[in-house]
């Protein structure tokens, strides 16, 4: 395939200063538009030439998209909100903390500093033969790549492959589903609000998107209600680097204590299917039982029930049971945080 | 308008991979316009049928025929019952999705595949052996029957010959749904190796990426082309006027004044005899 990284194919550039404006553009271009967040996804996508907009809309002026702020005891944080942002703000790091070890740990500092809360929500995947612009089933095609006997798919899923194996790079998002975060879209027919475990789709409902965003929508807002504020909450990403680098399997947490046992939980995995997997029959499993060696194993046992890795990637299974098992119990590496 | 996609393999080349969707609502819009041209045509058709006395005189001089006259046996019915669900379930799991109702289609898809597959191999052997096989084909001794169907269209009075078990429309809607058939179970049940199903395993590569698309192509073509298909099937089978067939599909008989009215008794022979009877030659 044609990868060409210096020079951008030519299209004409938009920088609107209102939803309104950007909105209004996107109804008038459809597809043949580009929504702009940060552009660490965007960027990737132009220089290898495999995306061809006729109109690029960058969203970085409209300043009503940015910024953090109370809820009724919640939060709301704009979609163009810089990372940095989200992992520096009191209010973030005092009530959900679990959301500011997501976004810590996504990539490095630089891309943190440039890439936007929306933006790293709402990014493509990183399947190699996908983003090489191979005509795969996600691309428009009739097969996937990383799935046939030969493939090279250590980092693709092991739940719910329908046709396509690839998975979902958000370290946020798993945070947003375990926070239980709404997601505030608008489109021309106004706006709309959705789960955040209802915002990403799976490639047997919908195999050349990510999310539920249609090309004349943008993610406005995500709202996290006070529900876990101030809960006991575990994150914790495996990456090949330590540094800028997408999860080979992340693992997200929120827990109320009910006396000395687990009460309300919620249990989330990202990148291992191509959206972020909530446990919910582990989060029903553990609810009432102590949080110690016995039912950490439990629950890493139920979380992996179903898994099918492809040729390379079995080592994701007891990776995510292993996770799932620290994320109820705790360990050195990973702490819990309230 | 795009009829097809293609797209470029690892190789470098061009090659097809799908139909256009663009081909699916071209379909559904022929299917509608048929049925609208065609109940238009009908309010106005001059169609000819067996006068009333001439059926009376029929009736009267053939009374040894029994009163119901077996059409379709209880097999026939329940493989016909069995396809038209599966088809159902077929086109609804690959077409609602296209027409933006998302749901996770495809094991639902295969799953009726394989029932609609399995419906025609019953129904290709129960039609060789227990059923007069060739009454529900099309061929040059048809032509008279053709040419006398015209002519009653345009209102003339023709003595010539009615149609036997089959009307000559049924036959020639069978032909073509029998082309669209054959290619989409040959091509659907090879597209399976490229989905995951506890049947095959997974083999991607069972093909070069041209046969491949040519398999997604001719799949899509037969595909869009059922969805007129069974417009025309069923707008057809909600018609009044062939009431007394879609009936006989339900029941299984037809009566003896239906049966000499619409039918040339030596093209289909029936042995008299009792309330009710199979056609000669039929298990």
């Amino acid at each position: 395939m044609a990868v060409i990284r210096d020079v951008i194919p030519a299209f004409e550039l938009y920088q609107p200063t209102s939803v309104d404006d950007a909105l209004k553009l996107l109804d008038r271009y459809g597809t043949d538009a580009l929504v702009l967040a940060g552009g660490l996804d965007s960027m990737d996508w132009l220089k290898d030439r495999l995306k061809r907009p006729k109109v690029v809309v960058d969203l970085g002026q409209i300043a009503d998209l940015r910024g953090v702020s109370d809820l009724n005891g919640g939060l709301e944080i704009g979609a163009m909100t810089p990372l940095t942002e989200v992992v520096r703000h009191p209010l973030v790091r005092e009530r959900f903390s679990l959301l500011m070890q997501a976004a810590e740990l996504v990539a490095s500092p630089q891309i943190r500093n440039q890439g936007t809360i929306g933006g790293n929500v709402s990014q493509d995947t990183r399947c190699w033969y996908y983003r090489g612009g191979w005509n795969c089933y996600r691309a428009g095609g009739n097969i996937c790549y990383a799935d046939t006997p030969t493939a090279l798919n250590r980092e693709h899923a092991i739940f719910d492959a329908d046709r396509c194996v690839a998975v979902n790079p958000s370290d946020t998002a798993p945070a947003l589903v375990a926070l239980d975060a709404v997601m505030v879209i608008r489109g021309p027919n106004g706006e709309r609000v959705v789960n955040a475990e209802d915002y990403w789709v799976g490639p047997g409902i919908d195999i050349t998107r990510m999310n539920v965003l249609a090309p004349n929508e943008l993610l406005v807002r995500i709202r996290i209600p006070a529900t876990f504020a101030g809960a006991q909450f575990y994150f914790e990403k495996v990456r090949d680097r330590q540094v800028w680098d997408f999860p080979l399997v992340n693992v997200a947490a929120a827990i109320k204590p009910n006396g000395g046992n687990i009460g309300e939980a919620r249990l989330v995995v990202n990148a291992v299917a191509a959206k972020p997997r909530r446990l919910r029959n582990v989060e029903a499993a553990v609810a009432g039982k102590p949080r110690n060696e016995e039912t950490a194993k439990m629950a890493g046992d139920m979380a992996i029930v179903g898994a099918l890795p492809l040729r390379h990637n079995a080592y994701k299974v007891p990776l995510m049971r292993n996770l799932v098992k620290r994320a109820i119990r705790g360990s050195e590496g990973g702490t819990w945080t309230s | 308008m795009d009829l097809l996609k293609w797209g470029r393999s690892p190789w470098g080349e061009w090659v097809l991979t799908h139909v256009s969707w663009n081909l699916f609502w071209a379909s559904l819009f022929a299917g509608v316009l048929f049925f609208v041209a065609h109940a238009s045509y009908m309010l106005f058709s001059a169609h000819r049928k067996r006068s009333s006395e001439e059926t009376d005189a029929l009736e009267a001089a053939r009374a040894d025929l029994p009163a119901k006259i077996e059409r379709h046996n209880m097999s026939a019915r329940l493989f016909h019952w069995v396809m038209a669900a599966s088809m159902f379930v077929l086109l609804f799991t690959a077409f609602l999705p296209v027409a933006g109702i998302r749901f996770p289609w495809v094991t639902w898809h295969w799953m009726a595949g394989l029932v609609f597959t399995v419906s025609i191999l019953f129904h290709i052997v129960h039609a060789s052996f227990f059923l007069d096989f060739w009454s529900i084909w099309v061929g040059p001794k048809d032509i008279p029957e053709f040419k006398a169907e015209i002519l009653r269209e345009l209102g003339h009075e023709v003595p010539g010959p009615k149609s036997g078990k089959y009307p000559l429309g049924n036959r020639l809607y069978h032909l073509v749904q029998v082309v669209a058939g054959i290619v989409v179970i040959i091509t659907g049940v090879l597209m399976m190796s490229r989905v995951r199903t506890p049947l095959f395993t997974r083999n991607p590569y069972l093909f070069s990426d041209f046969t491949w698309g040519l398999t997604y192509v001719g799949h899509g073509l037969a595909g869009v082309g059922m969805v007129g298909l069974v417009i025309a099937h069923v707008y057809f089978a909600v018609r009044p006027e062939k009431w007394w067939i879609t009936k006989s599909m339900i029941f299984g008989y037809i009566t003896r004044r239906q049966y000499l009215e619409h039918h040339e008794p030596d093209r289909w022979r029936v042995a008299g005899g009792g309330s009710s009877a199979k056609p000669a030659g039929q298990a």
